[in-house]
C-alpha cells in the first residue's frame, strides 16, 4: 500500500466521525498550546529580568546599597527594621582611588514633572555622569550625553528621549532649549537615540541630569546603584574586594552593600529562569500525556465500532501490518494535526497577549513548539500502538458477522 | 482447483465442543458453479469462510491450485485472499465514507498497485456492473441492487479466481436479487469459478452443482444438468 493512499484511507475515516475528530483535535492543541503559553511566560519573565543586565557593556561591577544575603535570614539590623546606610556620591567619589576601574557611573532615579513652554508631562528622571551612555551602550541622535558632567561638576545640562523630545518640544528644535525638571532648569544637550528599556523604564521617556544636580532635586543623597567598568576581566574579582574594602571604611567598618559581577548575576538569572521554564513546559506536557491516553480511548472505541470494516478489508487482502498501519496513521495524523493547531492558537495568543499588555514580555521559545510537536507526534504513535495492534489482530470471520 | 481432505472445523461453545465441519471431503473444479444449501447452523458459513482463507481448519488439508492453505502464513493468505478470491457479503459491506469508484478501489489499494491501473481498472469493473455512471454516489446514495453491483465490482476488480457469495440476494428484493444472480452467473460463464451460499432453492435450482449441509456433514451432492 502505497503511502499516500494510506493517508487517504486514515483521512477519509477521520472526517467521516467529525465530533470525535473535533474533541480529539482540540484535546491535543489544548497541550501543545499550554505548553507554548507557559513556556512563552517563563521565557518573557527570564528576557525581562535579564535584559537590563544583558544591554550592559562587559566588565561591569554593580554596587548596591544594603547588604543582600544569599543564605539565611539578615543580620540584627534587618530585625530592628534599620534601613542600610545611603550609598552617596562621594562613596562613588572614594572609589576613584582604585585605579584598575576605567569608569564610574552613579545612578540615581527618580519621577518629576517635566515642562517647555505650555508643556508638562511626569518623566522618569536619571541622574548620572556622561560614563552612563558607554555602560549602557546607548546612541546619541543628536549633540552631546551631559558634557562637562563628572562626580563633582554638575553643570545645569540635561539629555532627553526621543519621546520626551516630541511630546515637549513638537517640531521645533529642543537642542539649546532650557527644561524644567521639578524645581530646576537646565539646558537640553542631546538627544538619545536608543530605544528599549533601562532599569525598567521605556528610554524613550528619560530626562538625563547630571547625578548631584537629580539627588539636590529629589533632597536625598542616596544613590540607586553604582556601575563602574573595570579595566580590564582579570581584575573584577579585585575590584569587588577593594570597593568592599572602602565602603566599609566610609561607613564605620559596616559592609551594608552589596557588590555584584554583571556576568555573574546574568549567569544566575538565566539559570533561574531557564529551570522555570523548563518546569513550566513539564507541567504543561502532562496535559499533552493526557491527550495521547484520550487518542488511545478513542482509538479503541473506533476499532470496536469499525469491526465489519476491519473485516471486510481483511477479506478483500489487507495483511495485519496494513491494518495497524492504518489505525496507527489515523492516530499519529490526529496528533500532529492537533499539535500544529495548538501552536497556531498558542502562538496568535501570546501575539494578542503581547498586544494587550505590551509592557509584558511573552516569548514563545522556538525549543517549546519543536518538542511539543514531536512529543504530540510521539503520544499518537504510542498510544496509537495499542488499538492499531487490537484492530490487526481481529478475527476476521467475527469482525464480519457483526452487523451494520 | 479447490480441494477439501477430511476437513473439519470445531468450535468451543462454552464446555462443548460444536463440529461446524466434519470430515469434509470435497473438490470443486475451474470454472465450477456451486451452491452450498442447508439449513441454519449447519455449517456453510464456515464453510465458505475456509474456502475463502478466513477462517482455518482445525485438521484435514484445503489445497487451492496445488498448494496446501495449511502450511500458509497469515500474510500469504492474506496475498492469496487479494489476488485470487474475491468475496460478496449478504450485507454488502461497504466503506460508507468512500465513493462507489472508491470502493471498488480499495483491494488494488491495499495490493499497492499504480494509480494510473487502478484507475483503468475500477472503470471496468464498475462499466461490468453497470454502474459507469454512479461511480461518483457514497452507498447511502445508491440502492440495495446497486450496492451489491458495487460490492461485486469490488470483488471482481483484482480478476480473481474464485467469487465467494455469502446470500448475496438475502438483503434484495425479487427483482434486483435475480439480476445480481444473473450478473454473477455471466461472470462464471467468462471462467470465473462461483461458489454459493443460499437458502433460496431457485438459486440452488440454476447452478451446476448443489452441495447439501447437515450438521456439518455433507448429504448430497450432485452435479445437474441443465440451468
Amino acid at each position: 500500500m502505497k503511502f499516500s493512499d494510506l493517508l487517504f484511507l486514515a483521512f477519509s475515516s477521520l472526517i467521516r466521525y467529525p465530533l470525535r475528530t473535533m474533541m480529539l483535535l482540540i484535546a491535543t492543541s489544548i497541550g501543545v498550546m499550554a505548553v507554548i503559553l507557559l513556556t512563552a511566560v517563563g521565557e518573557g519573565a527570564r528576557d525581562y529580568i535579564t535584559s537590563e543586565f544583558r544591554d550592559l557593556g562587559t566588565n561591569l561591577i554593580i554596587v548596591i546599597p544594603g547588604k543582600h544575603e544569599t543564605s539565611g535570614g539578615g543580620g540584627p539590623a534587618d530585625f530592628a527594621g534599620l534601613a542600610p546606610r545611603d550609598l552617596t556620591v562621594e562613596d562613588a567619589i572614594s572609589l576613584r582611588q582604585i585605579d584598575t576601574i576605567k569608569a564610574i557611573a552613579p545612578i540615581v532615579l527618580g519621577e518629576m514633572p517635566a515642562s517647555f513652554g505650555g508643556f508638562e508631562r511626569d518623566v522618569p528622571v536619571i541622574g548620572t555622569t556622561p560614563e552612563f551612555l558607554r555602560v549602557r551602550r546607548w546612541e546619541m541622535r543628536e549633540g552631546d550625553f551631559l558634557p562637562g558632567v563628572t562626580l563633582d561638576r554638575s553643570p545645569p545640562v540635561c539629555a532627553i528621549g526621543k519621546e520626551v523630545e516630541k511630546e515637549l518640544f513638537g517640531t521645533s528644535r529642543a537642542i539649546g532649549q532650557w527644561l524644567r525638571v521639578g524645581d530646576r532648569r537646565c539646558r537640553v544637550t542631546g538627544i538619545i537615540d536608543s530605544d528599549g528599556r533601562a532599569i525598567g523604564i521605556d528610554v524613550q521617556k528619560i530626562v538625563v541630569m547630571p547625578v548631584s544636580l537629580v539627588t539636590a532635586l529629589f533632597n536625598r543623597p542616596s544613590l540607586f546603584r553604582i556601575i563602574a567598568e573595570a579595566e580590564s576581566r582579570i581584575y573584577m574579582d579585585q575590584i569587588k574586594k577593594d570597593i568592599i574594602r572602602i565602603i566599609k571604611k566610609r561607613h564605620q567598618g559596616k559592609e551594608d552593600i552589596t557588590v555584584v559581577r554583571q556576568d555573574t548575576v546574568m549567569a544566575s538569572f538565566d539559570n533561574i529562569f531557564n529551570v522555570l521554564t523548563m518546569a513550566l513546559a513539564s507541567i504543561a506536557s502532562i496535559s499533552l500525556f493526557v491527550a495521547g491516553i484520550l487518542i488511545m480511548n478513542v482509538m479503541l472505541v473506533a476499532v470496536s465500532q469499525r469491526q465489519s470494516e476491519i473485516g471486510l478489508l481483511k477479506a478483500i487482502g489487507a495483511k495485519n501490518r496494513q491494518i495497524s498501519n492504518l489505525f496507527l496513521t489515523e492516530a499519529i495524523l490526529l496528533s500532529g494535526s492537533g499539535a500544529i493547531l495548538g501552536l497556531i492558537l498558542g502562538h496568535s495568543i501570546t501575539l494578542s497577549l503581547k498586544t494587550i499588555f505590551p509592557t509584558y514580555n511573552f516569548l514563545p521559545p522556538t525549543w517549546a513548539s519543536v518538542v511539543s510537536l514531536f512529543v504530540a507526534l510521539i503520544c499518537g504513535a504510542l498510544f496509537g500502538l495499542i488499538p492499531a495492534r487490537r484492530a490487526a489482530k481481529l478475527d476476521p470471520v467475527i469482525a464480519l458477522s457483526g452487523e451494520k | 482447483m479447490i480441494q477439501l481432505k477430511n476437513l473439519s472445523r470445531e468450535f468451543q461453545v462454552g464446555n462443548q465442543v460444536v463440529h461446524a465441519l466434519d470430515a469434509i471431503d470435497l473438490s470443486i473444479s475451474q470454472g465450477d458453479y456451486v451452491s452450498i444449501m442447508g439449513v441454519s447452523g449447519c455449517g456453510k458459513t464456515t464453510l465458505l469462510n475456509i474456502l475463502g482463507l478466513l477462517d482455518t481448519p482445525s485438521s484435514g488439508d484445503y489445497i487451492l491450485s496445488g498448494i496446501n492453505t495449511s502450511e500458509m502464513n497469515d500474510d500469504e493468505m492474506a496475498n492469496i485472499r487479494s489476488t485470487k478470491i474475491g468475496f460478496i457479503f449478504q450485507s454488502f459491506h461497504l466503506i460508507p465514507r468512500l465513493t462507489a469508484a472508491e470502493n471498488v478501489e480499495i483491494p488494488m489499494i491495499l495490493a499497492g498497485h499504480s494509480q494510473k491501473m487502478r484507475a483503468e481498472k475500477v472503470a471496468k469493473a464498475l462499466a461490468r456492473v453497470n454502474l459507469t455512471d454512479r461511480s461518483d454516489h457514497r452507498p447511502e446514495q445508491l440502492s440495495g441492487g446497486e450496492r451489491q453491483r458495487v460490492a461485486i465490482a469490488r470483488s471482481i476488480v483484482m480478476e480473481p479466481e474464485v467469487l465467494l457469495a455469502d446470500e448475496p440476494t438475502g438483503n434484495l428484493d425479487s427483482t434486483s436479487g435475480s439480476e445480481i444472480v444473473e450478473l454473477i452467473e455471466e461472470l462464471n460463464q467468462g471462467g470465473l469459478t462461483l461458489i454459493l451460499v443460499t437458502h433460496d432453492k431457485e438459486i440452488g435450482k440454476r447452478s451446476n452443482r448443489v452441495i447439501r449441509l447437515l450438521d456439518g456433514k455433507i448429504i448430497f451432492n450432485q452435479t445437474q444438468q441443465g440451468i
